[in-house]
């Protein structure tokens, strides 16, 4: 901290002048250089690096793996010679000081990496870290042994530290150019499996087959091609979003709806026509997005809008899966034991899919009752561990052997047909049909959370999540509000629950783990608590992306390494973003707010605390003036 | 100085409460009149807020009625009483930080169904505090304390209270703002609402108040008219706990 004060303090003493190659702040760059060191060791001692070399992403010069552990130092030398220009102060002149910054980190970083090989060479310590290798060995000095690769690990470093320090001096329209080229290159290359797919749905296989490689990647000569036309294209319409979104504000609010309503019947008109030109792998991913986008909507009704902490969510999604199950499938266990229930309900014939929905989501909303009522009385950490018992009790009867007559224990319950539509038949063999299926549950999840929102019950959730001691003195009962986003809640994962039975065709105990509480509620927080996109964000992401639970994402590489993603994308967030990807707009546009309160008192022209206004205060001129004399209004406190 | 209408409004029978085994309100008796400012004074720990929260019904009472326009309301919940007319300015004034000062006004009116009435108060309340009206979509967090303070009584008319509950409406204020804050109560109470303040500055309460209590330890020691209570020689002893 103090190293970044002093550097921010040097700069404004030498700006805005050129600074010699030497002003750099050495410490900040050295700390930066050990921690680049730091997560190259780390990654390859977890086994991404060597894992992923084996996915070739430009054929034949950059693996994934590799494209990782040199992204390290290429950030590193960027971040070391990053400056914070305060507000109202001249931006440093960037040149030859920041490559040396960036050089300085890297080089830092490559000894850091390079003391790690001597040890890798010296010591066999596989029993304790699994990928303690030779493979790794081999990888991290570029195949050259020990020797010429701690050399070459330096001077990659070096290179590679001030080449990321170097794009500070870059202008800033090249610079973004570049950068953009870059990041299509790397998504093609990244996103092969999912582009294949898609140039054969749209019967352009041919194109597909000459940008990648046979064995995997993107040919260097279409890669370039690629990033030039990203970059034509970036350069031709720059400054066009931009354009078009000052645009759409300037409307008149009635023709700025008509515009929304537009853009929205487009989207749903690309989400019926589009899934008849992707491929399996595509659908079957958009479905188990669509599946969490339910249980992340239904979650976000409890956290983001009620402000209860409920990390045994996954309950709800087990008792529809199970319900569904226990309802539709010929080969329930209850219905060959012979106990009391196949005695009472055994003339019961198997249901349809959807004569058994309502039944399954009455049970839902019962067993939320059920959970809700004792655990809504506790407040904070409390409701969370109880939550978090609870979700695990349900997974555990379902599991147990007392209950195994009715549920099956750990085997589950199998054969569970699919949605029987009369003229066909929706199962997990037909993930489009599934897409469909689910995406119009997901279309009544959006509609009944958006009416929620606005409602008395949405506004009495609000007043309880900010404080609930005064939501109670203001009259709203307390324990019945939250009991409803309770059972809202559990609506919603059971219709996600009953589609995924019948999609998967079999439910297991397993299935209802309480990772997958767990995953949900990063995607909640990620996308953006209490805001419906950011929700839906959230879910494409890490679900579409990075993959769920048990369901693989589009990056299926990193299948392996999901949850250490998902860690770390969870600490980046909360550090940089905690608000998430789509944040709750109603608070935005109160944080920009603040940001135009801000600006106007640093110009000097207090909103609202002009003379004239003070003097129109009317009936309390005495509480008006006060306050005018406190000046800031919304700077101060 | 208000002529005193026959009926309480608001009122304790011998109360007693108990949080676990410790006995806070010893047999209070309290009968609050309408129209009426009165204040309730005490040191730490002498059970002014557990008064507050067991008239609101925040807290039941062991023994004893409360009882209100005299229907007894001891099982009735907060939100029933609040719709008969009792609401609170809590201490530190509680605003929905994260939520806009409008926000904040329509939840005060949460349990109230007449739109038309509603938007009625919601103006009258920016005849009262104009500078309210100036920060309606800002976030309340955000707002000076006096300009919060403003907010929570407007949050708390929203209900059209017969009788306001506030509690320590001078704390955590600029003494600069405190005596204005004591002007806005009173002219709230010159709209006919019934006020009932818990505290601690006990010569500026009396000197708005008509009529004032003086809780200690749990019992009420002293219960007399505002003036009567100024002049009194033994407050400035009971009310520091030194009787």
């Amino acid at each position: 901290m103090t190293a970044t004060a002093a550097n921010t303090s040097d700069a404004m003493a030498s700006a805005p002048g050129v600074r010699s190659a030497t002003d750099v702040d050495w410490r900040r760059s050295a700390n930066i250089g050990g921690i680049l060191g730091i997560t190259a060791v780390f990654i390859g001692l977890v086994g991404m690096a060597v894992g992923l070399d084996k996915r070739m992403l430009i054929d034949p010069v950059l693996s994934l793996g590799y494209l990782f552990v040199l992204a390290i130092p290429l950030i590193g030398g960027w971040i070391a010679a990053r400056e914070i220009t305060l507000e109202g102060m001249t931006a440093p002149i960037k040149g030859a000081r920041d490559i040396v910054a960036g050089a300085v980190a890297g080089l830092v970083g490559g000894a850091v990496v390079a003391m790690f090989l001597v040890m890798l060479n010296a010591w066999d310590l596989q029993e304790l870290l699994p990928n303690w290798s030779d493979a790794l060995l081999d990888m991290y000095t570029f195949g050259q042994g020990v020797g010429v690769g701690i050399v070459l690990v330096l001077v990659v470093g070096l290179v590679l530290g001030a080449i990321g320090g170097a794009v500070h001096v870059i202008p800033a329209k090249p610079r973004r150019l570049l950068s953009i080229a870059v990041q299509w290159v790397i998504s093609f290359a990244v996103l092969e499996a999912v582009i294949d797919d898609l140039l054969g749905g749209f019967g352009l296989q041919a194109v597909a087959d000459v940008i990648y490689a046979r064995r995997g990647g993107l040919l260097i000569i279409p890669g370039l091609i690629i990033g030039a036309i990203a970059a034509f294209v970036a350069h031709r319409f720059e400054g066009k979003g931009a354009e078009l979104k000052t645009q759409y504000m300037e409307l008149e609010p009635e023709r700025k709806n008509q515009v929304s309503k537009q853009g929205l019947i487009i989207m749903v008109v690309l989400g019926i026509v589009l899934p008849i030109f992707l491929g399996k792998i595509v659908n079957e991913l958009l479905s188990n997005v669509g599946l969490f986008i339910l249980l992340a909507l239904g979650l976000n009704v409890v956290i983001g809008r009620a402000g209860i902490l409920d990390i045994g969510y996954v309950a709800f999604f087990a008792v529809g899966s199970y319900m569904m199950a226990f309802l539709t499938s010929p080969l329930a266990p209850w219905r060959e034991s012979d106990g009391i229930l196949s005695a009472v309900f055994g003339w019961l014939p198997v249901l349809n899919w959807f004569v058994a929905l309502p039944i399954v989501v009455l049970t839902a909303a019962i067993v939320g009752v059920l959970i809700g009522t004792p655990v809504i009385r506790m407040r904070g950490d409390y409701l969370a561990i109880v939550t978090l018992g609870f979700g695990e009790i349900i997974r555990l009867l379902f599991l147990s052997d007392w209950l195994a007559p009715t549920f099956g224990g750990a085997q589950g319950i199998r054969s569970i047909p699919g949605v029987n539509l009369g003229f066909a038949e929706i199962n997990g063999t037909d993930p489009r049909a599934v897409f469909y299926l689910v995406a119009i549950f997901v279309a009544i999840a959006i509609y009944v959370s958006s009416q929620l929102e606005t409602s008395r019950l949405g506004r009495a959730w609000m007043a309880i999540r900010e404080d609930e001691s005064v939501a109670e003195a203001m009259g709203i009962n307390t324990v019945t509000t939250k009991l409803f986003a309770f059972v809202v809640g559990a609506i919603l994962a059971s219709f996600s629950g009953a589609i995924f039975a019948a999609k998967v065709g079999s439910v297991f105990p397993n299935s209802f783990e309480l990772l997958v509480s767990i995953i949900i509620l990063v995607v909640v927080i990620v996308g953006g608590m209490g805001n419906i996109p950011g929700v839906m964000m959230g879910a494409v992401v890490l679900i579409g992306v990075l993959g769920g639970p048990s369901q693989p994402g589009l990056l299926q590489e990193f299948s392996e390494f999901k949850l250490l993603i998902y860690g770390a994308l969870l600490v980046f967030m909360m550090l940089k973003k905690p608000e998430g990807l789509i944040p709750n707009a109603a608070r935005n546009r109160e944080l920009h707010q603040e940001e135009a309160l801000q600006d106007a008192w640093l110009k000097g022209d207090k909103p609202g605390t002009t003379k004239d206004e003070v003097d129109d205060a009317g009936p309390a001129p005495s509480a008006a003036d006060i306050d005018g004399s406190l000046g800031l209004g919304g700077a101060t406190s | 100085m208000t002529v005193l209408d026959p009926k309480p409004l608001l009122e304790f029978r011998n109360i007693n409460t108990h949080y676990g085994a410790v006995h806070i309100l010893k047999d209070v008796d309290l009968a609050i009149y309408p129209g009426e400012l009165v204040c309730l004074l005490g040191g730490n720990a002498s059970g002014k807020s557990t008064t507050l929260k067991t008239l609101l019904g925040m807290v039941t009472p062991t023994t004893g009625e409360v009882v209100l326009d005299g229907e007894v309301v001891n099982d009735k919940p907060t939100s029933y009483r609040v719709e008969r007319g009792i609401t609170m300015v809590p201490e530190n004034r509680r605003l929905f930080k994260r939520l806009s000062v409008k926000e904040n006004l329509e939840l005060g009116a949460y349990l109230r169904n007449d739109k038309d009435g509603i938007a009625e108060d919601l103006e009258r309340i920016y005849g009262m505090f104009p500078r309210v009206k100036e920060r309606l979509s800002q976030r309340a967090g955000t707002l000076s304390g006096g300009e919060q303070q403003m907010v929570a009584m407007g949050r708390a008319l929203m209900s059209r209270p017969r009788v306001l509950l506030m509690d320590e409406p001078s704390m955590g204020l600029a003494p600069a703002l405190v005596e204005t804050n004591f002007e806005l109560i009173q002219q709230i109470h010159k709209e006919g609402v019934a006020i009932f303040m818990v505290e601690q500055n006990a010569n500026m309460a009396l000197s708005i108040a008509d009529r004032g209590w003086v809780l200690q330890t749990g019992k009420v020691v002293l219960d007399d008219t505002a003036d009567a209570l100024l002049q009194n020689q033994d407050l400035r002893a009971a009310y520091l706990g030194q009787a």
